[in-house]
């Protein structure tokens, strides 16, 4: 009954150009145990990918590698990281019986609907990003954040992955069921001095954890150089696992620790199935999700939409993108999507956008990120909350030259609907979510 | 850092107490801001930050704290408790303060958690705050001795004025100090406390200069002088708010 209901719901929410939350609130109203049910024997396994930062990236990372070594892998395509956008895009897989008929499902939730899922389907798998200050008028303190992931763990039947150099996340060990495994994925001890690219050190406070030396299961990210790097994994003489050296298609030391997440997963499912050689393949072909550096040819010069939701991203995302200064615009909502508090950004240093300035501040708190910039001393050309108006004067004044928009969540939406329009492009964005 | 061709004004030391542990909501951007605006009205800023465990600097000018989470109060309270009497000392002094949330309840005479266990605090504003299972969370306006003031709140604890106790605005939109009788934050003296981030000083610059014109009075003995600042844009921040919000 479900799965008909449902589907004629997704069909009719196409029609109407819907989104793709809704036929699945449908079917969870019709079929409270459809979850179980859909996904109930699984050979493989189920899969979470949670954390503040990089569940998107690092979901379709660790699809690809598995869909490389022959794993038929259910997903949420959609990135609609919530329980409804999960059960949505499994309709159109279902199978009469109401089952999925793959070897596995790899899905990213965040962090209050992950336990919601767990509450009716127990994960084989869970993989645990990190912890940072992220939407916390919907979250409310960083610390319950770290609960909900420990109790994650505690339900989660097979194995967990955890992020070694993020003291929130490698402490949930103590919180591992007996029997369950652990592999821990995170930087080479040689890089450690650039952990604060990827995380805000100021709300981790001393810890008396201490995760164990780094076994044969444990991958880290050791980069060659800007674009180059390896995974290695513990200190296995040979290194015959070790993924790389490779280069991914986004820029960035986040993407490589994401990628690095990824790996150490997917041979922790793979066991002796895993091949590194096709890790790499997968990694390098693998394309940026939307607004996660994804390129956009806008009259023939390169337009990048960056997703900003928390300080640590738009940190990452400044010092990803700083080395290479182009014409900017930001543009901030404050929408329930957004995060409706816009303190945050005060937390972020945009020091880096001080040489070339900033060309226009965008969105319903346009004025507020442009009074931002001017605490860090960078020049804002220009303010216009208008989306459509600030994007059709970017694109028209600094026509012949390449361009970044930072952007919050629904001005994102907006914006990439009007590139759509604009530039013809099908299915642009299909896989977007905060 | 003075600037080269023009002579400073005087030197402001601005003490940010505990940024690691109560900033957690952007509530640094209150210090960044002030630092600036002494900047550009021709005074130099000195900003030192106050951790645990170091001695409470008694030549402070201006003293800024922000909201934290429980296991950030929970690191501070011992300082708080050995710094008792400067910070007591120094508000009774009229050095001027400004206390944003977790900060702000510390301020006050105690601390009721949900359990009925009282938290004394530092009695410095006559107000007790009662814990609570739901949280006030959203974009707020005030009406306050320096015009229309937004921000944004995020607290649990409900905070009730004293008898006798001034507080720091009213709400025209949002919940205010316990969602009830329209108050928000308090003032006695020149030590301000209050529930709103947003950072609230960046947009709100007449309540800025004020905290300034505190400071300077109070350190240099001397009549504030402004410098001319161009602060369209945190009008045009506020206003759009204000309108949003409070019609
Ligand atoms: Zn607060």
């Amino acid at each position: 009954m479900a799965v008909a209901a449902g589907k004629a719901a997704r069909v009719a929410s196409r029609l109407r150009g819907g989104g793709s939350a809704l036929p699945g609130l449908v079917a969870e109203r019709v079929d409270p145990a459809f979850l179980t049910h859909a996904l109930a024997d699984l050979p493989h396994g189920i899969v979470v990918v949670t954390g503040t930062n990089g569940k998107t990236t690092t979901t379709k990372m660790l699809v690809a590698i598995l869909r490389q070594h022959g794993r038929k892998v259910f997903t949420n395509p959609t990135g609609s990281n919530f329980t409804r956008g999960v059960i949505s895009s499994m309709l159109g897989e279902l199978k009469l019986s109401g089952r999925l008929e793959t070897d596995m499902a790899v899905l990213e939730l965040d962090e209050a609907h992950a336990l919601k899922f767990a509450a009716a389907v127990k994960p084989t798998h869970s993989l645990l990003l990190n912890v940072a200050r992220d939407q916390l008028d919907r979250f409310a303190e960083i610390d319950q954040t770290a609960k909900l992931l420990a109790q994650l763990a505690e339900q989660t039947t097979t194995g967990v992955v955890l992020n070694v150099n993020d003291s929130f996340v490698s402490r949930i060990a103590g919180h591992v069921p007996a029997g369950v495994k652990v592999a821990y994925f995170g930087v080479d001890p040689s890089i450690a001095d650039r952990l604060p690219e990827l995380q805000e050190a100021d709300v981790r406070f001393e810890d008396d954890f201490a995760p164990p030396a780094a076994t044969a299961t444990d991958g880290l990210l050791k980069p060659k150089d800007d674009r180059t790097f390896e995974v290695r994994f513990g200190d296995a003489a040979d290194g015959a696992d070790n993924v790389g050296p490779l280069e991914l298609k986004q820029r960035g030391l986040a993407a490589m620790i994401n990628a690095t997440a990824a790996a150490t997963t997917a041979k922790l499912l793979l066991g002796n199935d895993f091949r590194a050689d096709r890790a790499v393949t997968a990694l390098e072909t693998v394309t940026p999700p939307f607004g996660r550096g994804e390129v956009i040819d806008a009259d023939g010069q390169p337009l990048e939409l960056v997703l900003v939701k928390n300080p640590a991203g738009f940190t990452v995302a400044l010092g990803t993108y700083g080395s290479t200064p182009v014409t900017t615009m930001v543009a901030i909502n404050d929408n329930y999507a957004d995060g409706r508090d816009v303190s945050w950004l005060y937390d972020v240093s945009f020091e880096s956008l001080r040489d070339k300035g900033v060309a226009l501040t965008s969105g319903v708190r346009a004025y507020d990120m442009a009074l931002r910039l001017k605490y860090d001393d960078v020049a804002v050309a220009e303010v216009q909350p208008d989306l459509d108006l600030a994007l059709k004067r970017f694109l028209t004044a600094y026509k012949d030259e390449p361009k970044r928009i930072f952007c919050t969540y629904t001005a994102m939406m907006t914006l990439r609907r009007d590139l759509a329009a604009r530039y013809g492009l099908a299915n642009f964005g299909e896989d977007a979510q905060p | 850092m003075s600037s080269s061709n023009t002579k400073s004004k005087g030197q402001i030391k601005v003490v940010h107490i505990y940024p690691r542990e109560m900033s957690i909501y952007g509530d640094l951007g209150n210090t960044r801001c002030l630092a600036s605006r002494l900047r550009w009205h021709g005074y130099e800023p000195l900003v030192h930050q106050h951790h645990p465990g170091n001695d409470f600097p008694t030549d402070a000018h201006l003293v800024l704290g922000g909201g934290g989470q429980d296991s950030g109060q929970a690191r501070v309270e011992d300082d708080l408790a050995h710094n008792a009497d400067v910070l007591r000392a120094l508000a009774a002094g009229g050095t001027p303060m400004l206390m944003i949330c977790g900060m702000y309840q510390l301020f006050g005479n105690a601390f009721i958690t949900v359990e009925g266990e009282r938290l004394p605090g530092m009695g410095i504003l006559d107000v007790t705050t009662q814990g609570n299972a739901k949280r006030m969370v959203g974009p707020v306006v005030l009406q306050t001795a320096y015009g229309d003031v937004i921000g944004y709140e995020n607290h649990s604890g409900s905070t009730q004025l004293a008898p006798g106790q001034q507080p720091f605005g009213t709400v025209k939109s949002g919940m205010g100090n316990n969602g009830t009788d329209k108050t928000e934050g308090a003032v006695t003296g020149n030590v301000f406390g209050s529930y709103l981030h947003g950072p609230v000083l960046p947009a709100n610059p007449s309540f800025a200069d004020a905290l300034i014109k505190l400071a300077v009075e109070h350190a240099l003995g001397e009549p504030f002088v402004s410098g001319r600042i161009d602060d369209e844009i945190a009008d045009q921040a506020r206003t759009r708010q204000v309108r949003r919000l409070a019609g």
